[in-house]
C-alpha cells in the first residue's frame, strides 16, 4: 500500500508542480492545492499506514497509528485554504484590475 | 565603570532630542558637552593609575556562545587616544555651539550624530576584542557618513559622504577578514591573547594575508595612498565636523590600529614595508598637492593625509624590529614609535585649531577661496595668532610641539638609513622626509600669509568677472554665504570690501576659545614636553613596544648641532624661498594635470560595479513567475535528491507495508486518473471539479488510513473552497489553451517529474527507516495523564503544540484581513439605501438577484441549518476526546452560515447574524490569548493547560479543561475567517 501512495504522491506532486509553472493564474492555485494534497499523503505516508486504530483513547487499542503527522496535516489543511483562499482573491482582483490572468502578460505590461 | 563612559555618548545622544524639547532656549550643544566633559574628566583622573603600567579591564558578555564580550582595556595607548577624543571632542562641541545656528539648522540631528561617533570612536579605542573594534569602527563610518552628508540638501556633500563610506567601508570588510584569518591563526580575537601567541602567529601560513587585509583597513581609514581620494571630499562636512573627525579622530583610527597591532606585527618585514612605504608615499603626495589648493579646506585636507603618512611612516619604522630584540637599532625603532605617538597629539593639537580657524574665516567672510582671502590680519587679530601659532608648530618651527616631533622624525629617518635593514632604497626615507617637510614649510606659509597678510584680493567685482567658477573646492562652505562670492581675479590694489554685506570682523571669543586653547597646548607641548612625555605618552609606548625604554625624558628644545636640526634649517630655507616663488611657478600653483585619477579610477569603478551587478540581476531577476518557480523546485530537487544520497536515506525496504484491498486499489487508480487529466481539462468548471474531485478522494484516504480528524477537516475544507471558487467562477476568464513553446513545455514537463520522483523516493525512504525515534509514543501515553484528552490529535493541537496553533491561527486572521483589504470593500449603509430610492433599487439588483430561488432548498436549509449547527457545537466541545475541535467545528458552523446565504441571499444573513467577523476573528485570537496568559496567574508557563473532573447529576463524570476554552478562541477565529472571506468574496461585484 505505501509503495502504491508514494508513487500517488509523485503523481500529485508532478501534477502540481506543472500546473504552478503554467501561465495562468487559476492553474497556479489549482496546481498549489494539488501540492498540498500531495504533501498530506507524504506526511501521513511516512509513518506507516494503518498500523494501528484511530488516535481516540477511548477505542481502547493495543496500538494506534501515528497522531502526530495527522496533527500536522491539521493545521496544514486550515493553513492551506487560507493561503489558497489568499491567492484566489488576488489573482481574481489582479483580473478585474489588469484584465488578464496570464502571468507572462502581466510582467509585459509591467515593464512598459 | 569604564563601560559606563563607553554608554555615556550613546545614551546622551538618546536622550538629547528629548532633553532638547524640554530645554527649548538653550543650544543643544551645551547638552551634548556634558559627555566628552565628563569623559574627560574620567580619563585624566586614570592618567596616575595607568602610567603605572597598569590597565583598566572590564568585560560585559555579549555573545558569549561565540567567545565574543565586549571587553574593554584601557591601557596607555587606548588613554591617549580617549583622551584626544575626549578632550578634542569638548572643544569641537563648544566650538560648534557659536558656529551652528539653533535656528538656522538642525543642530539637535547634529550633535546625535556626533555623539554617536564619538562614542564610536571611542568604543575602537577601548575595545580588546577584534571584532567588538570592527564593529565599533563601522559604526564610525557609518557616523562620519551622516555627519559629512549634515547639509544632506547639497548633492556634493552627499557625493562626499557617499564616497567616504565606500572606500572605509570596503577596508573595514577586508580588515573583517583578517581579524578572522588572525584570529584563526592565533586561536583567539583578543588582542592581548593575541599578543602572547605572537611565536605561534609568526609561524602561521595565515599571518601574511591576515597582515595584508588588516593593512587595507589601515590604509583606507587613515586616508593614504591612494586611497586618500575622500578626504578632500569629506570636506564638505561642517567645519567642526572635519576639525573633529578628519584631524583629531577617525582617520587616526587607522594609525590606532597599526599602533595596537605593532607588537603582533613587528619584525615582520611585508608589514613595516608596506607601511613606511605606503606612509612616505602619502607624506610626499599629499604635501606636493596641499601647495597646490587655493580653497583653505581642501588645503588642510591634503596637509591632513601628509601628515598622516608621517605618523604611518613612524609606525612602520618603529615595527621593524621585533618586541624584545637586542638589535643594535632597535633602540631607534623605538624611538620612531615614540615620535609616532608624539607627533600625533601634536597634529591633533594644531590641525584642530587650523580647522577651527579655517571655519572661522569661512564664518566672518563667507569665503574660504585663497585667491580671494587676504589681509585679515586687520580684521582678524586674534584668528591671526591661533593661525600663526598652529602654522608654526605644523612647519616644525621651535618652540612649537610640531618641532619637537618632526627633529624625532628625521632622525628616525636618518637611523633607518644606517641601520641597513632598508638596502640600496635606504636613503630615499631621509630624502622624501626633508622634501615633504619643505612642502610642509610652503603650505603652512600659504595658509597664513594668503588668509591674514598682504592685501585682500579680488575685491573688484566688475561685471565682466561675475562668471563665479565653480568648482567643488572653490564653493563657501556655509550656504548661507553663497551670496558672497566675489570674483577670481588677482587685483594687486588695496582692501575694499565693498562686496561684502558687511566688513569681516573678529570671531566671537566662544568661537575663538577652542582654538585658542589648542595653539596654546601646540605650543606647550614643545616648550615643556614633560607635560605629556613620561605620564602619557610613556604608557602608550609601552602598550606599543612592551618594556620599552625611556623615550620621553631627555626631550628638550635645544639638543646641540644634530644633523636632524641642519635639516630642519635647510627645510626653512628652502620652503621660505619655495614659498617667495611659488606663485611664478605653474608646478606649484596649478591644479595637477594628471592623465590617470585615482578619482577617475573611483568612478569608473563604481560606475562598472552598478553596471554589471545590473546585467548580472537581470539575468536571473527576470519578472517571469515560471522562472522564479523553477528555480524554487529545481532547488527543491537538487537540495533533497543530493541530501537523500549522502546520508544514506535512499533505502526502500518494503517490509512492513500495508497489504492492499481491490478497494483501495480503485481509489488510488482513481485519484492518479482525477490528477493526470487536471493539466488537460479544457474549461474552468472541469479543472474546479477535477480538483475537487482529489480533494474529496483524500478524505477518502484518511478514512482509510485512520485519521477522522483529518477526514472531517478536509471533507468540509474542500467543501467550503468549492463555493469560494464557484462564487469567483463568473469573474474569472475561461481557461484559454495556452500557446507554449513546445521547448518549455518539455522543461516545465521535466522538472515537474523529477520533483515528483523525488517525492516518490523521499516517501518510500521516510517510511522505510527512521533516523530518530519518533516522539509520537510520547504523545500516545500521556496524552489522557497529563492533558486530560482521549483524542489524541485534538491535544496535540490545543494542549503539546498549543503555541504552534495559537500562531496558526494569527496567521489565518492576518490572510482573512489581506483578503478584506484586497477586495477593498465598503459595507453597503443602511441609512443611505433608504434614503435614496435609486440607491436602493441598485442594493436590490445586487443583493436580491443572488438569493435563490429555489423553494425546496429554502425550506430544506432550515432544517439543515439547525442540524448542521447543533453538531458543530456538539464537534467544538467533544473534540477533546472524540474526533472534532476547534477547527472543524468552526468550519461547520462557516459552511452551515454559507448554505443559508445561498439560499437565502447574504442580506439574511446579515440580518440574521449582525456581527462583524472580523471582530469575531480578533476575539478568537483574544480568547486564546488569554487562556494562554490565563496560566500565568498560576505561576505556569505560557499556555499551559489545566484540567479536572466534575460529576454531574446526568452524564457523569466529566473532565473539563481548560484547553475547551482555547479550542473555543479556535473555533471563534476560524468562523470569523471563513465567513469574513465568504462575504468579501460573495459582495464584490
Amino acid at each position: 500500500m505505501e509503495l502504491l501512495l508514494a508513487l500517488t504522491i509523485g503523481i500529485l506532486f508532478a501534477v502540481g508542480v506543472y500546473m504552478i509553472l503554467a501561465r495562468s493564474l487559476l492553474r497556479v492555485i489549482l496546481g498549489l492545492s494539488l501540492l498540498t494534497h500531495s504533501v498530506h499523503l507524504l506526511l501521513l505516508t511516512m509513518s506507516g499506514l494503518k498500523a494501528g486504530a484511530p488516535p481516540l483513547l477511548g477505542e481502547k487499542a493495543d496500538s494506534y497509528v501515528d497522531p502526530l503527522p495527522q496533527a500536522l496535516i491539521l493545521t496544514s489543511i486550515v493553513i492551506s485554504f487560507g493561503v489558497t483562499s489568499l491567492y484566489f482573491v488576488l489573482a481574481y482582483k489582479s483580473y478585474q484590475k489588469l484584465g488578464t490572468d496570464d502571468t507572462e502578460q502581466m510582467r509585459r505590461e509591467a515593464d512598459e | 565603570m569604564l563601560h559606563f563612559f563607553l554608554l555615556l555618548p550613546f545614551l546622551l545622544a538618546a536622550m538629547l532630542p528629548l532633553l532638547n524639547k524640554l530645554t527649548k532656549e538653550l543650544h543643544p550643544g551645551w547638552l551634548a558637552m556634558a559627555a566628552p566633559a565628563f569623559m574627560l574628566f574620567y580619563f585624566l583622573s586614570r592618567i596616575p593609575e595607568v602610567s603605572k603600567g597598569r590597565s583598566l579591564t572590564a568585560s560585559v558578555p555579549w555573545i558569549p556562545s561565540l567567545g565574543i564580550n565586549l571587553d574593554s582595556n584601557l591601557d596607555g595607548l587606548g588613554l591617549l587616544f580617549a583622551l584626544l577624543i575626549s578632550g578634542i571632542g569638548a572643544l569641537v562641541v563648544l566650538y560648534s555651539i557659536s558656529y551652528l545656528h539653533p535656528r538656522k539648522e538642525a543642530v539637535t540631528r547634529f550633535y546625535v550624530c556626533l555623539l554617536l561617533f564619538m562614542g564610536a570612536m571611542l568604543g575602537v579605542v577601548l575595545s580588546d576584542h577584534l571584532i567588538v573594534l570592527y564593529g565599533f569602527w563601522e559604526l564610525t563610518s557609518i557616523t562620519s557618513f551622516l555627519l559629512i552628508a549634515f547639509w544632506h540638501k547639497r548633492e556634493v556633500s552627499l557625493a562626499g559622504a557617499l564616497k567616504s563610506l565606500l572606500i572605509t567601508s570596503f577596508g573595514g570588510l577586508a580588515m573583517l577578514a583578517g581579524f578572522l584569518l588572525l584570529g584563526l591563526a592565533g586561536g583567539s580575537l583578543r588582542v592581548s591573547e593575541l599578543i602572547d601567541s605572537s611565536a605561534v602567529l609568526a609561524a602561521s601560513p595565515l599571518l601574511l594575508p591576515a597582515m595584508l587585509l588588516i593593512a587595507l583597513g589601515v590604509l583606507t581609514k587613515s586616508a593614504q595612498f591612494p586611497f586618500h581620494i575622500w578626504l578632500p571630499d569629506a570636506m564638505e562636512a561642517p567645519t567642526p565636523v572635519s576639525a573633529y573627525l578628519h584631524s583629531a579622530t577617525m582617520v587616526k583610527a587607522g594609525l590606532y590600529l597599526a599602533a595596537r597591532l605593532m607588537p603582533i606585527f613587528a619584525g615582520q618585514a611585508p608589514w613595516y614595508i608596506l607601511l613606511t612605504t605606503s606612509g612616505l608615499i602619502t607624506l610626499l603626495y599629499g604635501a606636493f598637492r596641499a601647495i597646490k589648493q587655493t580653497d583653505l579646506k581642501a588645503l588642510l585636507a591634503y596637509s591632513t593625509i601628509s601628515q598622516l603618512g608621517l605618523v604611518l611612516t613612524l609606525l612602520g619604522l618603529g615595527s621593524v624590529y621585533p618586541t624584545g630584540s637586542t638589535h643594535e637599532y632597535a633602540v631607534y625603532s623605538t624611538a620612531a614609535a615614540a615620535a609616532a605617538l608624539f607627533h600625533l597629539v601634536n597634529h591633533a593639537a594644531f590641525k584642530g585649531a587650523l580647522f577651527m580657524t579655517a571655519g572661522i574665516v569661512d564664518h566672518e567672510t563667507g569665503t574660504r577661496d585663497l585667491r580671494q582671502l587676504g589681509g585679515l590680519l586687520r580684521f582678524m587679530p586674534l584668528t591671526f595668532t591661533v593661525a600663526l601659532a598652529a602654522s608654526l608648530s605644523m612647519a616644525g618651527v621651535p618652540p612649537f610641539g610640531g618641532f619637537m616631533s618632526k627633529e624625532l622624525f628625521f632622525g628616525s629617518a636618518l637611523d633607518a638609513m644606517r641601520s641597513g635593514s632598508w638596502g640600496t632604497a635606504a636613503f630615499l626615507i631621509p630624502v622624501i622626509a626633508w622634501t615633504a617637510s619643505a612642502f610642509t614649510f610652503v603650505y603652512s606659509a600659504i595658509f597664513v600669509w594668503r588668509t591674514f597678510g598682504g592685501s585682500r584680493r579680488g575685491e573688484q567685482a566688475d561685471a565682466s568677472h561675475a562668471a563665479v567658477q565653480e568648482a567643488p573646492h572653490k564653493q563657501p562652505n556655509d550656504a548661507r554665504h553663497a551670496t558672497m562670492r566675489a570674483p577670481v581675479q588677482e587685483t594687486p590694489q588695496d582692501a575694499r570690501y565693498e562686496t561684502l554685506q558687511e566688513t569681516p570682523h573678529e570671531a566671537p571669543l566662544s568661537m575663538l576659545l577652542s582654538p585658542m586653547l589648542l595653539a596654546a597646548a601646540a605650543l606647550i607641548f614643545g616648550l615643556f614636553p614633560g607635560s605629556i612625555g613620561p605620564n602619557v605618552l610613556q604608557p602608550a609606548l609601552d602598550s606599543l613596544q612592551p618594556g620599552a625604554a625611556e623615550a620621553f625624558t631627555e626631550l628638550s628644545l635645544w639638543h646641540g648641532w644634530t644633523p636632524e636640526l641642519l635639516m630642519t634649517l635647510g627645510v626653512f630655507i628652502v620652503g621660505g624661498a619655495l614659498f617667495l616663488i611659488a606663485p611664478r611657478v605653474p608646478l606649484l600653483n596649478r591644479p595637477l594635470r594628471v592623465l590617470f585619477s585615482w578619482n577617475g579610477v573611483f568612478k569608473g569603478g563604481l560606475r562598472n560595479a552598478d553596471r554589471a551587478s545590473e546585467r548580472l540581476t537581470s539575468l536571473y531577476l527576470t519578472g517571469s513567475m515560471r522562472h522564479y518557480a523553477s528555480y524554487v523546485f529545481l532547488f527543491l530537487i537538487v537540495a533533497v535528491a543530493v541530501t537523500t544520497f549522502m546520508t544514506g536515506g535512499f533505502r526502500i525496504s518494503f517490509s512492513g507495508m500495508a497489504p492492499v484491498t481491490v478497494y483501495e486499489g480503485i481509489a488510488v487508480a482513481a485519484l492518479i486518473a482525477a490528477a493526470l487529466a487536471v493539466p488537460f481539462a479544457q474549461s474552468r468548471m472541469m479543472a474546479i471539479i477535477l480538483t475537487g474531485t482529489i480533494g474529496y478522494l483524500v478524505v477518502l484516504f484518511f478514512v482509510l488510513f485512520r485519521a477522522p480528524d483529518l477526514a472531517l477537516t478536509q471533507m468540509i475544507v474542500e467543501t467550503v473552497s468549492v463555493t469560494l471558487f464557484l462564487l469567483c467562477f463568473y469573474h474569472l476568464p475561461a481557461l484559454k489553451r495556452e500557446k507554449i513553446a513546445l521547448r518549455t513545455k518539455l522543461i516545465n514537463g521535466l522538472i515537474a517529474a523529477a520533483s515528483g520522483i523525488v517525492m516518490t523516493v523521499v516517501a518510500l525512504g521516510a517510511f522505510s527507516g527512521r533516523a530518530f525515534p519518533s516522539i509520537s509514543d510520547y504523545y500516545l501515553k500521556n496524552s489522557y495523564e497529563l492533558a486530560g484528552g482521549k483524542n489524541v490529535v485534538n491535544v496535540i493541537l490545543v494542549d503539546f503544540r498549543g503555541f504552534d496553533t495559537m500562531l496558526e491561527i494569527v496567521v489565518l486572521g492576518i490572510a482573512s484581513y489581506a483578503i478584506y483589504g484586497v477586495i477593498g470593500l465598503k459595507w453597503p449603509e443602511e441609512k443611505v439605501v433608504e434614503r435614496n430610492g435609486l440607491r436602493e433599487r441598485e442594493f436590490r439588483l445586487i443583493y436580491e438577484d443572488a438569493r435563490s430561488n429555489d423553494v425546496i432548498l429554502q425550506t430544506l436549509s432550515k432544517v439543515i441549518l439547525f442540524l448542521i449547527l447543533t453538531f458543530s457545537f456538539y464537534i467544538l466541545f467533544a473534540g477533546h476526546h472524540e474526533p472534532g475541535g476547534g477547527f472543524i467545528g468552526a468550519l461547520m458552523t462557516s459552511s452551515a452560515l454559507v448554505l443559508l446565504s445561498i439560499a437565502f441571499g447574504a442580506k439574511t444573513v446579515r440580518s440574521a447574524l449582525p456581527l462583524n467577523f472580523r471582530i469575531v476573528t480578533a476575539c478568537g485570537i483574544a480568547v486564546a490569548l488569554l487562556t494562554g496568559i490565563g496560566s500565568f496567574a498560576f505561576n505556569m508557563p505560557f499556555l499551559s493547560h489545566a484540567f479536572g473532573y466534575v460529576y454531574l447529576p446526568i452524564f457523569g463524570k466529566n473532565e473539563l479543561a481548560t484547553a475547551v476554552l482555547f479550542d473555543l478562541g479556535v473555533y471563534l477565529t476560524v468562523v470569523g475567517i471563513t465567513m469574513t472571506i465568504i462575504l468579501a468574496i460573495g459582495r464584490d461585484k
